[in-house]
């Protein structure tokens, strides 16, 4: 019997979790903190002993904002001037923060009392079977 | 990290720019070339450009917005430096504050008497969604691009967290592209050299040219209101929150303390050169505040031996209006959730107690990136010695400083001036 293989603390292995619906940070068991997105050298310690660790998926609202012009890949999605989107930083319940897209909330009425309200991980997934990937997102409610 | 003071003395003793705009005729190389044949007729005493002994060269990313790469020996060759160093000094938006930070520790060590700094752009020749793209990339693209972010979304975000802890409103940051348009238009440089007033003067006149109706606004606060006038951009930021797409050039002659006089009577000095970096703007405890800005602004007022109440005017980079109420409390000129207040006030206007961007500021003179850092310098080098024209602020500056920013904070690059 082999022991299952650690996969690399990269972005390409965070997507790969990301696609199987699985939000996945490190954790440096000597500083007991968790990174994510995945890190391979603490930052605190700089130490090298990481380990994959699978988020809770709750977390709440950091900071946000309803984009009316977006980038050249949220456009060719059918996002703009009259179709906003809201784009805001997570605070997870473990303590780490992330960039994600937000789900859930009307992107024509942004309120700055959004802040701080619960989220739930949700995972987008787009293309067809050989170009498929999974964006993070967090949903409200 | 402890705060070793320069060297020797650095002194800039001459400065030119081009105009800062969209220039469709212009590569990178003819607004570099512009700006350095005014820095070469603005050096009191002349200079003979055989003395200048190496380049540094602020440019983010000309590869992506003009298709060229390796800038600093074109821009050397084109005014017949070579075969000096040219190296180019790439932090995103903090391009030019970097080359000016790296020409100013050239000197101090030794290594050097005279450099030139510069700063390019050239950024409309790209379609804007390529444009946002390109700038887009100096985010981190693995992971705060997927969710959607553009640069006018991220500090729509810092808004965001900063109103809702110290409970301003979207309207108090128009109080801030105001006061820069009305110093922007003082400024013959400047992309967009009218105030607002003027400006929905001129919407109106073009409207009745070609027979449509007139809009009717009240006022500049009104115009603001105007969805039409001025669309959202990434809420709570519309368009008159965000600094301009651009072209330009600007640059700076350094020269060590002991040939200044060679040069000119009247040199400006660099007394403080701080930068700090920091992560991308999800990964940090407060999303109010600007670490790297406070850690550069730490390290030059202790190597220039000062503190910011002794600072008298400030460029500061405000490629947000959002950018410019955090960087006043950053810099240490307002307590942590006032700033806003202040500019509301009146605080940081030409006629204030700390002016602020008296240029313009990236907002109304325009934000070419690369060039945007060494084109700070150039206006507190004319403030301080007296060259400002109409927008000049009055009464002595001994000290001023000059804050610039790479992406959300991930650079920042603060410096100190002294005017003996």
């Amino acid at each position: 019997m082999t022991e299952p293989t650690i996969r690399p603390f990269t972005a390409a292995s965070f997507n790969q979790y990301l696609a199987e619906h699985k939000l996945m940070g490190t954790r440096c068991p000597a500083c007991n903190a968790t990174y994510l997105p995945p890190r391979a050298i603490c930052p605190r310690c700089h130490g090298e002993a990481l380990e994959w660790v699978e988020l809770s998926g709750g977390g709440k609202l950091a900071a946000f904002t309803s984009i009316y012009v977006g980038p050249s890949a949220m456009v060719a999605e059918g996002y703009d001037r009259n179709n906003p989107y809201v784009a805001g930083i997570v605070e997870l319940a473990e303590g780490a923060k992330i960039s994600a897209r937000i789900l859930g909330v009307d992107a024509r009425k942004p309120d700055v009392a959004w802040i701080g309200i619960p989220l739930s991980v949700a995972f987008v997934d787009r293309g067809e079977a050989d170009t498929q990937s999974t964006v993070l997102a967090f949903s409200a409610g | 990290m402890a705060i070793r003071k320069l060297g020797r003395d650095v002194a800039i003793v001459g400065v030119g720019m081009s105009k800062f705009g969209a220039f469709p005729d212009k590569a990178g190389r003819d607004l570099f070339v512009e700006a350095f044949r005014e820095l070469r007729g603005a050096v009191d005493k002349g200079f003979d450009p055989t003395a200048i002994e190496a380049l540094y060269l602020g440019n983010y990313s000309s590869d992506l917005f003009e298709g060229q790469g390796h800038m600093a020996p074109i821009m050397a060759d084109a005014v017949g430096l070579c075969p000096i160093p040219a190296m180019r000094l790439e932090d995103a938006c903090a391009s030019g504050g970097v080359a000016l930070r790296q020409g100013v520790m050239a000197v101090a060590s030794g290594m050097h008497d005279v450099v030139l700094v510069a700063g390019v752009e050239r950024m409309t020749k790209l379609p804007t969604a390529q444009v946002t793209d390109t700038l887009g990339s100096a985010a981190d693209t693995l992971y705060e691009i997927p969710a959607g972010f553009t640069f006018p979304g991220f500090y729509a975000a810092i808004a965001t967290a900063y109103m809702h802890k110290y409970g301003m409103k979207p309207e108090h940051l128009m109080n801030v592209a105001i006061k820069n348009h009305q110093n922007g238009a003082l400024n013959p440089k400047a992309q967009f050299g009218v105030t607002i007033p003027d400006w929905m003067q001129g919407r109106i006149a073009a409207a009745i040219k070609k027979g449509k109706p007139a809009p009717t606004w009240r006022d500049e606060w009104d115009f603001l209101h105007d969805a039409a006038a001025n669309p959202m951009v990434a809420w709570p930021l519309r368009l008159f929150d965000c600094s301009p797409v651009s072209d330009g050039a600007a640059c700076v002659l350094l020269v060590s303390g002991e040939r200044a006089r060679e040069f000119t009577d009247n040199p400006v000095y660099v007394i403080g050169a701080g930068q700090a970096s920091d992560a991308p703007l999800h990964d940090r405890a407060d999303l109010t505040t600007l670490s790297a800005s406070r850690g550069a602004a730490a390290q030059a007022y202790a190597q220039a031996g000062v503190t910011a109440n002794d600072i008298r005017i400030a460029e500061v980079h405000d490629c947000f209006t959002i950018a410019e109420v955090v960087a006043s409390e950053d810099l240490g000129f307002f307590a942590p959730g006032t700033g806003y207040k202040a500019a509301e006030d009146g605080m940081t206007a030409r006629d204030g107690a700390r002016p602020i961007n008296t240029s313009g500021g990236l907002k109304s003179k325009g934000h070419p990136v690369g060039a945007s850092g060494v084109g700070q310098a150039v206006e507190v080098f004319k403030q301080m010695r007296g060259e400002a024209g109409a927008r000049q602020v009055k009464g002595d500056i001994p000290l001023a400083v000059s804050h610039n920013v790479g992406a959300t904070g991930s650079t920042c690059v603060v410096h100190v001036y002294e005017k003996r």
